[in-house]
């Protein structure tokens, strides 16, 4: 990618506050939320800049996380751009209205700071909570680090409020791990990003008095949100949900590329990004911080002539499932990296897409899970390794002794 | 701050923002309070609803009965909807993108969402002093989902999860006072309202909308069909309540009560006071209550009804 | 009654809705009919006021209650609440 012109600084931001100060940039209207750890440092933040009338947003401090994602439905509904942000047990109890955020075609977007779900109580890093929510509606993004969490906000207001899109977005870092970690983050200049993100976009459509009219709550042009739709029409909302989610893999590369023109920074394609892959035998697969683990384990193992590569999933849904059969078929053995465990399921959640992706294609990697590092429980280089280790055996033999395994558990 | 005057003439010249075609069932209470609540406008709105009966008749795709913008999200959330328009569109007004304009946000829902599911919503959304009208449309139970139980159903009643059984006959529990938890917040405006009393009921409800801040509208709204009622006696049931003590007409700014003329009325006049019982026998909820070993529930929510009726006087400083 | 369906490519998004409410008649839920009567009528208004569908309007060049059979659904509050009794209940068909 071509550097820009514009002028970046560098700061020093944990990731909670890259995601506030991106949030800052974007002119946005209405910011309603609830603190949790670890999100509290994005809503304390971000109260600083409303304190100190940094920004130009109705902060609205809510007594509940169902509150928070109910407000910012109906606020997008009347045409404001929404943030929110959350966590774990938060996110869980958004559950119900985050249906309705995508079934009404909200594009709000929301910054989810991953933490494991309760019982027992842990307020450390998984993907329980997010994972959990997958089959909403939403569109999902998992960053690597503060500066992706940072570029991907300001990429997430783009995406959503796209005319053919019109969906919520979640932003996933990993809590504590990025959001509570300094790191030094390249941000661009203020009126960079609002000239980038513009003003919100509104789709038209037909009211009830045959008006076409802009899709927002207006006295002068009214129309009806949110009805009861039943066996005749329920179907085919649920149809255009799909369609939108298809459109949205396409925007989010556009709206990448478009942001890397500016920023000079990408992410792969957008969707995946491939780590020393090309020639690479054996691979892993995952999402969020754990990359940067796996990027050096693979440079350690490659110096030592071992053919290791990685696979980052940028985009969990919609799957980008074209850039997995491409990225790993012909590959000898693949691992899966599973921050989060489908209790009773036939692996974790990410697993399976991978496995059910590269099911019809001829030349069908060896495709293993591994459930790691719940409730915040390190993962550390010895660990990746051990799975490396793990696949050359698979790709040596053919043979899958454990299809499903847990990594970095007293046994 | 003036008070609407409006007579029934000029009234019915306002036009419908609840339209016919609705789904609601013949001789539906809050139908008529949503009605009435939706011509008491004064310019434009937006209007939210918990989902309950009057969102379900209200618009089953593709129809709507809204001519104005409306939206509906959950069953927990008329508040919280409410909250998030106002936020939006103060901000949106400040950033010049919608027309300088004062627009009204009112809120719909039931006792379901209001006394039990909604409660927290609409407690926060109070404390934290957005401008809107609350209306609650209360017919004492869980009516679109058959007839159960809510906080807001009185004592005595049958409903399907309080069932006049042998051991248990009907409810045991009172009914929360709701207004009165409202009037606690010392938030703007809270009032009760019946339908019986339109004219009360339309001036408060744009009392509610002028004032900034919150305004809670506690409406009494009779449900021929789970109160087991005769569709045609609605809006009297609504008078009787009211001629009974039982649903008193008051309204409090700040926390300040003061008796609405109906009620001040019976106040003035004690003689005037019904007793329960004739409200009572309107509706075949209340049946299993006449039979002679059930006496001592008619007693029970005779002096509950007298208890409160004192308090409520003492409250609004009439001795 | 209701328009043919669409498919999921023609409804406008989200679940906006298209088609207004008075396009559903409910007046064949009826099966008492109010019958207004123009001398007794006091033009109180309350049969309009008290009606849940809002289908009975005034007409004021006419001086007239015009009763929309279309959505009425015959409950009978406007007959109960006529202080003129000027409104009579009358079994569908008998009238």
């Amino acid at each position: 990618m071509k550097m820009t012109k514009v002028e970046q600084k560098t700061i020093p931001l944990n990731g909670d506050e890259a995601v506030a100060y991106a949030v800052k940039q974007c002119d946005v209207d209405v910011v309603a939320a609830y603190p949790i750890t670890p999100q509290t440092i994005i809503v304390e933040k971000f109260s600083e800049y409303v304190a100190n009338g940094e920004v130009d947003t109705e902060f609205v401090c809510v007594e509940s996380e169902h509150t928070a994602m109910t407000c910012s439905i109906t606020a997008a509904a009347t045409g404001a751009r929404t943030f929110t942000a959350t966590a774990s047990a938060g996110l869980a109890l958004m559950h119900e209205m985050l249906g309705v955020a995508s079934g009404s075609r909200m594009p709000i977007v929301m910054s989810v700071v991953n933490r494991a779900l309760s019982a027992p109580l842990n307020i450390h890093c998984d993907h329980a909570d997010s994972m959990a929510q997958r089959d909403l509606g939403w569109i999902q993004m998992y960053a690597e680090n503060s500066q992706e969490a940072y570029d991907s906000i300001i990429q997430a207001f783009k995406i959503a409020e796209n005319l053919e899109v019109q969906l919520p977005i979640m932003v996933g870092i990993d809590g504590f791990v990025l959001s509570h970690t300094l790191e030094n983050v390249t941000v661009l200049p203020d009126e960079t990003v609002k000239k980038f993100v513009g003003i919100r976009q509104i789709p038209h459509v037909m009211n009830h008095r045959g008006e076409i009219v802009p899709f927002k709550l207006d006295p002068e042009k009214p129309l009806t949100l949110g009805p009861v739709a039943l066996q005749d029409y329920y179907f085919e909302h649920k149809r255009q949900q799909e369609e939108a989610m298809k459109k949205a893999l396409k925007v989010i590369k556009q709206v990448h590329n478009e942001y890397a023109k500016q920023s000079g920074r990408s992410y792969g394609n957008a969707l995946v990004e491939a780590y020393r892959l090309e020639d690479a035998e054996i691979v892993t697969v995952c999402i969020g911080s754990t990359a940067g683990t796996i990027k050096t384990v693979v440079d350690d193992l490659r110096e030592k002539g071992i053919k290791a590569g990685l696979l980052r999933l940028r985009t969990f849904r919609p799957v980008p499932v074209e850039d997995i059969i491409s990225n790993l078929s012909g590959k000898k053995a693949v691992a899966v990296m599973d921050r989060s465990s489908s209790f009773g399921g036939n692996g974790g959640p990410i697993f399976i897409e991978i496995r059910h992706a590269l099911y019809d294609v001829s030349d069908s990697p060896k495709v293993v899970n591994y459930i790691y590092g719940l409730g915040g429980r390190d993962t550390r280089p010895i660990m990746i390794e051990s799975i490396y280790k793990d696949l050359q055996n698979i790709a040596k033999t053919g043979q899958i002794e454990n299809k499903i395994q847990f990594v970095g558990l007293r046994e | 701050m003036t008070e609407w005057k409006v007579t029934g003439k000029e009234f019915a010249k306002i036009p419908e923002k609840f339209m016919p075609g609705h789904r609601a069932c013949a001789g539906c209470g809050p139908a008529i309070a949503l009605r009435l609540v939706m011509k008491a406008a004064r310019g434009p709105v937006i209007a939210t609803n918990a989902t309950g009966c009057m969102e379900v008749v209200s618009t089953i795709y593709p129809n709507t009965a809204w001519d104005v913008p409306w939206i509906h999200t959950a069953f927990e959330t008329a508040a919280a909807n409410a909250a998030g328009i106002e936020s939006a569109l103060k901000i949106l007004r400040k950033k010049g993108r919608i027309k300088d304009e004062h627009i009204d946000v009112v809120a719909f829902a039931g006792d379901g969402g209001t006394f039990d599911i909604g409660f927290q919503a609409l407690s926060g959304a109070v404390e934290r002093g957005h401008d809107f009208l609350y209306v609650l449309y209360d017919n004492e139970a869980y009516m679109n989902t058959g007839i159960q139980r809510s906080g807001g159903t009185p004592h005595g009643a049958w409903t399907t999860t309080s069932p006049a059984g042998e051991v248990i006959p009907g409810k045991p529990q009172y009914k929360k006072p709701i207004a009165d938890i409202m009037v606690a917040h010392e938030m703007p405006y809270v009032a009760t309202a019946s339908i019986g009393y339109w004219n009360d009921m339309v001036k408060k409800a744009r009392k509610g909308m002028e004032i900034n801040g919150p305004a809670f509208l506690h409406s009494f709204a009779p449900c021929p069909r789970g109160w087991r009622s005769e569709t045609a006696q609605s809006v009297e049931i609504s008078r009787l309540a009211v001629e009974t003590c039982v649903f008193p007409l008051w309204e409090a700014e700040c926390g300040e009560y003061k008796l609405s003329p109906k009620s001040k009325i019976i106040a003035m006049k004690p003689e005037k006071k019904k007793p329960v019982e004739v409200y009572l026998k309107t509706q075949r909820r209340f049946r299993h209550l006449f039979k002679p070993k059930n006496k001592h529930i008619l007693d029970e929510i005779q002096n509950n009804v007298d208890r409160r009726w004192k308090k409520l006087l003492k409250a609004c400083e009439i001795e | 009654m209701s328009p043919q369906k669409k498919n999921w490519k023609e409804i406008p998004i989200a679940g906006v809705c298209w088609v207004p409410s008075t396009d559903y008649k409910t007046g064949d839920w009826r099966s008492y009919k109010p019958i207004w009567n123009i001398e007794k009528c006091i033009r109180c208004m309350n049969c309009h006021i008290f009606c849940p569908e809002g289908a009975v309007t005034y007409n004021e060049e006419q001086n007239v209650m015009v009763y929309d059979y279309d959505f009425c659904k015959g409950c009978g509050i406007c007959a109960n609440e006529c202080p003129a009794k000027a409104i009579e209940m009358v079994m569908e068909g008998k009238e």
